[in-house]
């Protein structure tokens, strides 16, 4: 396998990216991971084994992601990496296909996971707003791959190495003003083992408290279909679960008055057990479920809630 | 100043069925890419605000863009511009990326360049940001909030974590969020004045872009994934909670 260079902004997705290269190499010396002006993630990433090149300068700002895909093709090409692994989260999406046409290469991004085939990378990612799984590789010899974070395990232990690189940065056409990290209450229903989430089955904002209730006596977190948060404004679009919002793998989802649709489902579907309380018994989340209660939402809550 | 947004056709997602796993097309009607219609929405907001701008709607595809594009000058776009050719239909987003910058090269004067941050069959993402680089400007993705000030836009992207506020100088490329605003359903005289609206239509070999050479990925399957859930069907609360127990699920 060529050379893989991976890159995040992002110290843990950099880390998992680490595991997704060893995942299709065979030899962690053709693996060479790149920091911009972020010590702490070269630590990181060279004690979990990873040669680090270490991009430090000062007008080389993430914001510009001209720039920042510029400098990464100036190492692609420097340290001979013609597959590069990033990060799809939106910084990392972004600079995807900035990057891929600065080196010329083929690009797929939200891939979650990998695998090597008579010298293909063979990527799957969900098409058709989650309605479809495609399998699909990148026939060039360049490429450039987006991780779908928590596709793969952060990578630890093993001693990497630490090597300064320089590029060359143009003046940015980009100025940040202002970086506002996101206020309010902060939930991460993506670390949650247990998740209860309600859609559009859900009567009123007021019938949330005892969902709430659930949630806390199962030890989880609330969550929701799109329209709850974006429509109905009950809950925090942080808690929306699916294409637009977050993908969780809990080990147990109570689903309350969903419909099913794949812009739902994509998000719960790798849960290890799903539970569908829905008063239609056609309901396509039933199909999807382990679990199928047919009841009133509501009624069935309430019973949960004090048998437990 | 001239804004240019770049749609793309795609099927109504809410009307592919699935059957044998397959995906199927059959009937499904064309519209333009959900997000895109958030962007073109952007564009005719700031022309009201600004009767100087003109707002010039940019698709790439098989012929029947030249139909489907009548939605978005419905919506308020003031011209479209269309490069069409069936072997753009399913194109690499390479292909399409180098299509679009060709004729915007071709445009006069276009100050900003607006997306979606991702189309709505495969939410991909790459073109805006291909588009950026095939033509030297500056972008920003998942923006949240936008206004032009002077020769500048003032524009806030949305990340995970955070919001940036960036000043970029025009020209340059914006993708918006998903959800930004609530794109206008246009009245039945708009859809009448929509086909009047001026179109220029160009053919592949207009824009002097050899398409094959930009094939680089290759689809080897697409298909609804397999669900093999247990679709225990119980009667009761009680029956769910025994079965949860016994799965070692709950009470833990």
């Amino acid at each position: 396998m060529a050379g893989i260079l991976i890159f995040s902004d992002k110290t843990n997705l950099a880390l998992e990216l680490l595991t997704a290269a060893n995942s299709i190499s065979s030899s962690s010396a053709d693996i060479k991971a790149v920091t911009i002006n972020n010590d702490e993630q070269v630590q990181a990433l060279s004690e979990a084994g990873a040669n680090v090149y270490r991009i430090n300068a000062a007008d080389l700002i993430m914001a510009d992601v001209g720039a920042v895909a510029a400098a990464l093709g100036q190492a692609a090409g420097e340290l001979g990496s013609d597959i590069i692994l990033l990060s799809s989260n939106r910084r990392g999406k972004e600079i995807a296909g900035r990057l891929a046409q600065v080196v010329g290469a083929g690009c797929l991004t939200d891939v979650n996971s990998l695998e090597t085939d008579d010298g293909k990378i063979t990527c799957k990612r969900n098409a058709l707003a989650g309605a479809t799984v495609a399998n699909q590789y990148i026939k060039a010899d360049k490429q450039v791959i987006a991780i779908v974070p928590k596709s793969f395990a952060p990578a630890e232990g093993g001693s990497g190495s630490i090597n300064d690189l320089t590029v060359e940065v143009k003046p940015s056409a980009l100025k940040l003003l202002e970086v506002k990290t996101k206020a309010g209450e902060s939930v991460d229903i993506e670390a949650a083992e247990v998740i209860v989430a309600v859609g559009q089955g859900l009567n009123s904002k007021d019938d949330l408290v005892m969902v709430e209730e659930l949630a806390k006596l199962l030890g989880g977190e609330v969550a929701c279909s799109k329209p709850v948060a974006t429509d109905k404004k009950w809950l925090s679009e942080d808690r929306v679960i699916g294409l637009s919002g977050k993908k969780c793998k809990p080990q147990l989802a109570i689903i309350l008055g969903v419909s099913g649709q794949v812009q739902f489902t994509v998000g719960i579907r790798d849960a290890k057990t799903i539970v569908s309380i829905n008063t239609d018994d056609n309901a396509t989340m039933n199909s999807l479920s382990d679990y199928v209660l047919v009841t009133d939402l509501h009624e069935a809550v309430k019973a949960m809630n004090s048998a437990l | 100043m001239n804004i240019v947004v770049a749609m793309k056709q795609i099927p109504d997602l809410q009307q592919i069925r699935i059957r044998n796993r397959q995906p199927l097309f059959d009937d499904v009607p064309l519209t333009l890419g959900t997000i895109d219609k958030n962007a073109l929405e952007a564009a005719v907001v700031l022309k009201e605000a600004d009767e100087s701008i003109k707002v010039t709607v940019l698709s790439a595809g098989n012929e029947e863009v030249e139909d489907t594009v009548k939605e978005a000058l419905a919506a308020g776009a003031d011209e479209a511009f269309l490069v069409l050719d069936d072997a753009l239909e399913g194109a690499d987003s390479a292909a399409i990326a180098a299509v679009l910058a060709a004729a915007i090269k071709q445009m006069e004067d276009v100050d900003l360049i607006l997306f979606g941050e991702g189309s709505g069959d495969n939410y991909s993402g790459q073109v805006g940001s291909r588009v950026a680089e095939l033509l030297n400007m500056p972008q920003a993705g998942y923006v949240s909030a936008m206004e032009i000030k002077g020769g500048n836009a003032v524009v806030t992207r949305t990340l995970e974590d955070c919001d940036e506020v960036l000043e970029m100088t025009l020209p340059g490329v914006i993708s918006v969020m998903a959800g930004l605003n609530e794109p206008r359903i246009p009245s039945v005289t708009q859809i009448l004045k929509a086909g009047k609206k001026p179109k220029e239509v160009l053919e592949l070999d207009e824009v002097d872009v050899d398409i094959k050479k930009l094939a680089f990925t290759e689809t080897i399957s697409n298909l609804a994934p397999e669900s093999n859930r247990k679709k225990i069907v119980v009667k009761s609360v009680d029956e769910l909670l025994q079965g949860l127990r016994s799965e070692n699920l709950i009470g833990r």
